[in-house]
């Protein structure tokens, strides 16, 4: 399990424009690239150093590979980056105000409370 | 010393600044009414003549990241850029830039740790969302030096809510123990009940208008006692997943002082969220207009 690099992933395209529009565009691609290319960055530290061990495990790169959010938040990715990356690439296909998020909502009734956990 | 002129406590609802400048059919229904309240927990502010103001908000993922994540830091340094591409995508969030005031930062870091707090810093530090809501707010000028003590409500493992009362506790004094003539307001921002990307999110309400009604009554009637009592860490994920940001609101009790009854209270029961103002007047109620 590495609830801490679904995380990762969520928050370093979150914040990159042209990576929203690529992981919506192209999610099994970019979740591959990212995971090659990306997921060993060392963020706030100086570039060219880089980590060693990061990989994700089979269901967290599918559940990434495939926009899963309800298999994302049964893994424990922390919900405040899920819903915020998701919203910015999927609420423009929704007329309703709120109808991306209310359907959100509706896809993860199945849930009660314990949630899953989000620690890292 | 420094006066502590004003304590406030509120919510911080990214949508406000969107709600309160758009016009025409993209206006929603309950504008008006939450400018109309907003307008007047501003004038509690105002009215208090602050020099400074101590924010205290949570950063959301957004410098703060799990590789390296203090549980609280103040900000010192002489200015702060604010607000992020996510929040401006999202909320429509303008950039702004505030002034700090790197004496009292200082004053707070070197009493803090003193006083058992070993606080994180950053001398280079770009705020978001719970911290500009309330200046846009409150202090829509922008034109007071601010010291910003962020908190971790976000990344568990979290701090012990008492752990916020205790901190709260200490900006006080530490504030009052501050060597200067100026005036300050502390002013924080938490949530009530909340639920963010979880089942209940963006439901009519809160996800829990009983634990809302609740903490209205604790934090306004400052009953510190009862509210420890009852919040846990594990407490706070019955009302809301993202409910933990109540815990800025027990610090902000704990700035008020145990008993402390707010001087100003309202509430606005929006969708998604209820929206709290608290103002205490540490030394009695300015007159209007002083």
């Amino acid at each position: 399990m590495s609830r801490y690099l679904v995380d990762k992933f969520l928050y370093t395209v979150d914040r990159d424009p042209e990576l929203v529009e690529r992981y919506r565009e192209d999610p099994r691609g970019t979740v591959a690239w990212w995971e090659s290319e990306r997921a060993n960055d060392l963020l706030n530290c100086h570039s060219g150093e880089a980590s060693t061990w990061l990989r994700f495990a089979d269901d967290e790169r599918d559940a990434l590979s495939t926009h899963d959010y309800v298999r994302l938040f049964e893994l424990g990715a922390h919900p405040f980056l899920t819903l915020t990356l998701f919203i910015a690439m999927f609420e423009r296909d929704y007329e309703e105000p709120l109808g991306f998020q209310k359907q959100y909502a509706e896809r993860l009734s199945g849930f009660t409370l314990p949630y899953p956990d989000i620690a890292t | 010393m420094a006066t502590v002129v004003a304590v406030i406590a509120s919510t911080h609802h990214p949508f406000y600044y969107r709600a309160s400048t758009s016009t025409g059919p993209d206006r929603p229904p309950f504008a008006d009414e939450w400018v109309r309240k907003i307008t007047a927990f501003r004038e509690t502010l105002t009215r208090a003549r602050p020099d400074v103001l101590v924010m205290v908000g949570s950063d959301h993922f957004h410098q703060l990241w799990l590789d390296n994540m203090p549980q609280f830091l103040v900000g010192k340094a002489p200015f702060y850029d604010a607000n992020w591409y996510n929040e401006e995508r999202e909320f429509g969030l303008p950039r702004m830039k505030l002034r700090g005031q790197e004496d009292l930062s200082a004053h707070v870091l070197r009493a803090g740790l003193d006083a058992g707090f070993d606080l994180a810093f950053s001398n280079e530090l770009r705020i978001d969302h719970s911290i500009t809501c309330p200046i846009i707010t409150l202090r829509p000028d922008a034109d007071l030096p601010v010291v910003p003590v962020y908190t971790n409500i976000f990344a568990p493992p979290l701090p012990q809510p008492k752990r916020f009362v205790q901190l709260g506790q200490a900006i006080r004094q530490i504030v009052e123990s501050w060597p200067s003539d100026l005036r300050v307001a502390i002013v924080g921002t938490g949530h009530l009940s909340l639920e963010l990307g979880g089942p209940r999110q963006f439901g009519p309400h809160g996800p829990d208008p009983e634990f809302d009604r609740r903490a209205v009554e604790w934090i306004a009637n400052g009953d510190l006692d009862g509210c420890l009592a009852e919040v846990t860490l594990d407490s706070l994920h019955a009302p809301g997943n993202a409910t933990h940001g109540f815990m800025d609101f027990m610090l902000m009790m704990g700035v008020a002082g145990a008993g402390a009854k707010a001087d100003y209270v309202d509430s606005l029961d929006l969708f998604h969220t209820m929206e709290a103002y608290f103002t205490w007047y540490p030394n009695g109620v300015p007159e209007v207009g002083a």
